[in-house]
C-alpha cells in the first residue's frame, strides 16, 4: 500500500537533510511502528507524507497504492485514503466541529464521485463514532478543538479516523499528553479500524502505547534513516535499553 | 491653509452644481429647508467634495474618486418598482414587513403601511415633512449636519425618504426593512429617521436594490433611541456597482437603551458607512459591529465615532474586513469618553484579513478620554490565512478554495454571530459565501 524508497527531504530552503534515505514498505492489513530519539526524522516524515509544503523532498518517491504520492495536493491524499492523526490538532476557530465533519466527508466523497452524505445519515454515523470514543454532542457543537484538553484533541482525531475512513492511517505520537484512560479509549478507537484493507503507521517515542495497540512490525528511526527493523519485541528491548545503541550505529 | 481662495472644481463637482441648479426647484422644501440645501451646495463650492487632505477622508478620497455626476433619479411608477422588488433578493424569505423608497422617494403604496400601524408604528413621508414650516427640524442633526461633506451632498439634493415612528411600549413583532429601490440609473438622495419611542423595540433592516450601476447613493439614516428602547440595524450595502454608496448614521440614545448595528458592505466599487453614535443618556449600551468584503480595486471604508457625553455607558465596536485583489479597506474608529463620562466602558476591535499581497487595510481606532475612571479598550490586526490551518483542513480532503471558504466564513462569522439577530446569520453568511466564489 505504501512504499517509501530512499526518502531524502530537508526543511524547505535550508541545507541540513533530515531524512536521509528512508525505505518502508507497509502492506495492507498491517500496523508499522516507528520508534526514535527526539530529532530523528519521525514528524518530518508524517508531514511529508500528509503533503505539507514546509518540506522539499530532494530525492527518492512515495508510492501510494501504486501512485506517486509526492505528486498530488494534500487534500487528494486525503480523498485517496490518507490520513494523518497529528501530534498537535490545530485549533480552528469559528468552525464547528460539526460542521467541518461534514465538509470534510462530503469534500472526500465529492472528489471520490460518490453521493454526498443526507443529513440523518451524517449524523447517524457521527453519533455512533462519537459514543465509542466517549466524544459528547456538546464537543461537537464547540469550534474544532477550541478550548479542547489534550485528551480531547486527541479523540477527536481519532473521531475523524473514523469518519473518514482512511487506508492508510498515519499516526503521530498520539499517546502523547494522554492519561492512562484517555490513552486506552483512544487505542481502543485505533484498534476497532484495524482491518485487512488498512494499513497503519504509528510513530511514538515509547512502547507503551504498542502495549495497546500492538504492532507487526517495528523500525527504529535515527538521523533519518531506518537502522533496525524487527517485531514488537524490538520495542521492548528498546524500552529497557534505550536508543542510545542505534543512535551510535548510524553515528 | 486660505479658505478664501477659490478652488478649481473637479468635473464632478461641477456636474454636482449643474444637476442642483436642475433639479432644485422640483425638490421638496420649505423657505428654511431651501436655505439649508443653498448653505449645503454652497460648502461644496467652497470646499469641494471630500478629499484626502481632510483627515476624516484621509483614505478614502470622495473628491478623486467622483469623475462626474449625473442626474437625481426621477420618478418611476408603481409597477415597475413592483418588479425590481419582486426580482430582488435581499434577506431572502425573512418574515418581514416592508417600506418601499422607489428612487429615492416614498411609495406608500409599496409599503406595508396599514401592517405596521396595527403595530404602534407610523410611516410619513419625508417630502410632507421637508414642505412643512418646521422641515428644517429633520435636517439639522447634531455635529455631523453642518461639516460632513456627505451629509453636506445629502442636504443639498435630499429626493425624499420617510419618518418612522415606533409608539411608546411598542415592540414590533417581526422585522422592519426599508427598501431603496432604483428602477434606472440616476442618484438616490434620501433621509430616514427612525423614533424608536420609550421602551419600544424595533428591528430594522436596510437595503438597496435595483438598477443603479451610474448613480451614487447618498442615504442618511437618524436614529432617535428613546429611554427604555431597543433598537438593532442592518444595513445590506451589496452588489457590483461602479457608482458610490454614501452611508451616514446618526443615532441618539436615552437612558437605560440599547442599540445594535451591524454593516454589511460586499460588492460596490466605492463604499462609505459612517456612523456617529451619542449617548444622551445613562445606562444605555451600543454595539456596532461591521462586515466587510472588498476586491478588484473595491474601497469600503467603514467610520465610527462613538461620543460618551453621560457616565455609565458600554459601547462595543467589533469591526472584520476581508481584502483581496488591490482592494482598501478603512476602519477608522474614535470613542470620545467626556470628563463626567464615568465608569463608561469601551471596547473596540478591528481585524482584518488580507488575501492578497496587494490588498491594503488602514485601520485607525482612537481613544480620547477626558473622563479618570472608565475601561476602554482598542486593538487592530491584520493578516493572512494561516498556513497551518489551511493545512490541516487540506489534510482532511477539503480543497484549498473550500478550506479558504471555511476559514474566511469562520472569520466574519465571529462578528455576524456576536451581532447576534440571528433571523438574518444564515442569509448574510450565503453573501460571504457568494462574494468568495464571484468576486
Amino acid at each position: 500500500m505504501l512504499e517509501i524508497k530512499n526518502l531524502h527531504a530537508r526543511i524547505a530552503e535550508e541545507e541540513t537533510e533530515i531524512l536521509r534515505g528512508v525505505n518502508l514498505t507497509v502492506n495492507a492489513g498491517e500496523v508499522h511502528a516507528i520508534m526514535g530519539p527526539n530529532g530523528s526524522g519521525k514528524s518530518t516524515l508524517s508531514y511529508i507524507l500528509a503533503g505539507k509544503d514546509d518540506y522539499e523532498v530532494t530525492e527518492g518517491e512515495v508510492l501510494f497504492n501504486g501512485e506517486n504520492m509526492l505528486d498530488m495536493d494534500p487534500d487528494e491524499r486525503a480523498a485517496a485514503g490518507m490520513f494523518l492523526a497529528f501530534q498537535y490538532p490545530i485549533e480552528i476557530p469559528g468552525v464547528a466541529t460539526m460542521e467541518f465533519l461534514k465538509t470534510a466527508m462530503n469534500a472526500q466523497r465529492k472528489a471520490r464521485g460518490e453521493d454526498v452524505l443526507s443529513i440523518p445519515d451524517f449524523m447517524k454515523r457521527v453519533k455512533a463514532a462519537a459514543s465509542h470514543l466517549n466524544v459528547s454532542m456538546d464537543m461537537l457543537k464547540r469550534p474544532l478543538n477550541v478550548g479542547f484538553s489534550g485528551g480531547e484533541k486527541k479523540r477527536a482525531e481519532i473521531l475523524q479516523m473514523s469518519l473518514l475512513e482512511p487506508k492508510l492511517c498515519v499516526l503521530d505520537e498520539t499517546d502523547s499528553g494522554l492519561d492512562i484512560d484517555a490513552l486506552r479509549i483512544v487505542s481502543e478507537g485505533v484498534n476497532k479500524l484495524r482491518g485487512p484493507e488498512r494499513a497503519m503507521v504509528v510513530i511514538t517515542h515509547y512502547q507503551r502505547l504498542l502495549d495497546h495497540i500492538v504492532p507487526d512490525v517495528v523500525h527504529v528511526l535515527s538521523k533519518g534513516r531506518i537502522v533496525k527493523s524487527g517485531d514488537k519485541d524490538l520495542a521492548l528491548e528498546l524500552e529497557k535499553n534505550g536508543y542510545a545503541d542505534y543512535v551510535d550505529t548510524a553515528a | 491653509m486660505n479658505a478664501s481662495v477659490p478652488i478649481k472644481h473637479t468635473q464632478a463637482e461641477s456636474d454636482l452644481f449643474d444637476r442642483y441648479e436642475t433639479a432644485k426647484d422640483n425638490l421638496p422644501g420649505s423657505v428654511t429647508v431651501n436655505a439649508l440645501r443653498e448653505a449645503a451646495i454652497a460648502q461644496i463650492r467652497d470646499k469641494g467634495l471630500p478629499h484626502r487632505r481632510v483627515e476624516e477622508y484621509k483614505y478614502s478620497d470622495l473628491r478623486a474618486f467622483l469623475k462626474s455626476a449625473g442626474p437625481l433619479a426621477g420618478n418611476v411608477d408603481a409597477a415597475s418598482a413592483r418588479s425590481v422588488l419582486a426580482a430582488a433578493d435581499t434577506f431572502a424569505d425573512l418574515d418581514r414587513y416592508r417600506i418601499v423608497l422607489s428612487n429615492g422617494t416614498y411609495a406608500a403604496e409599496l409599503s406595508d403601511t396599514d401592517a405596521l400601524a396595527k403595530e404602534g408604528v407610523t410611516v410619513t413621508d419625508l417630502g410632507d415633512v421637508l414642505t412643512a414650516e418646521d422641515g428644517a427640524r429633520v435636517l439639522s442633526y447634531p455635529k455631523t449636519g453642518p461639516t460632513d461633506g456627505i451629509v453636506a451632498l445629502n442636504t443639498a439634493f435630499v429626493q425624499g425618504g420617510m419618518v418612522l415612528e415606533v409608539k411608546d411600549g411598542a415592540e414590533v413583532s417581526k422585522p422592519v426593512e426599508l427598501v431603496h429601490v432604483a428602477e434606472f440609473a440616476g442618484a438616490q438622495v434620501t433621509r430616514n429617521r427612525i423614533v424608536v419611542g420609550k421602551g419600544a423595540k424595533l428591528r430594522l433592516l436596510e437595503s438597496f436594490v435595483g438598477d443603479t450601476g451610474e448613480g451614487e447613493i447618498n442615504a442618511v439614516f437618524d436614529y432617535d433611541v428613546a429611554d427604555n428602547a431597543v433598537l438593532a440595524a442592518t444595513r445590506l450595502i451589496v452588489g457590483r456597482t461602479e457608482a458610490a454608496r454614501l452611508l451616514t448614521t446618526t443615532a441618539r440614545l436615552g437612558a437605560e437603551s440599547e442599540l445594535r448595528t451591524l454593516g454589511f458592505i460586499a460588492g460596490p466599487r466605492f463604499t462609505r458607512n459612517q456612523q456617529f453614535v451619542d449617548f444622551t443618556g445613562e445606562n444605555s449600551e451600543a454595539k456596532v459591529y461591521g462586515v466587510t468584503m472588498a476586491g478588484g480595486r473595491d474601497l469600503a471604508d467603514q467610520t465610527l465615532i462613538v461620543d460618551h457625553a453621560v457616565p455609565h455607558c458600554n459601547s462595543r465596536e467589533f469591526f472584520k474586513t476581508v481584502l483581496d485583489g488591490e482592494a482598501r479597506g478603512v476602519y477608522q474608529g474614535r470613542i470620545n469618553v467626556a470628563q463626567h463620562a464615568q465608569k463608561t466602558d469601551g471596547e473596540m476591535m478591528t481585524q482584518a484579513l488580507l488575501l492578497s499581497e496587494e490588498a491594503e487595510m488602514a485601520n485607525k481606532p482612537e481613544l480620547e478620554i477626558f473622563a479618570d475612571d472608565v475601561i476602554c479598550a482598542h486593538g487592530a490586526t491584520s493578516g493572512q490565512i494561516d498556513e497551518d490551518l489551511l493545512f490541516y483542513l487540506r489534510a482532511r480532503g477539503i480543497p484549498e478554495d473550500e478550506a479558504k471558504t471555511l476559514l474566511v466564513l469562520a472569520f466574519l462569522s465571529e462578528a455576524i454571530e456576536e451581532y447576534g439577530e440571528d433571523d438574518v446569520t444564515e442569509g448574510l453568511e450565503a453573501r460571504v459565501r457568494d462574494w468568495l466564489a464571484g468576486h
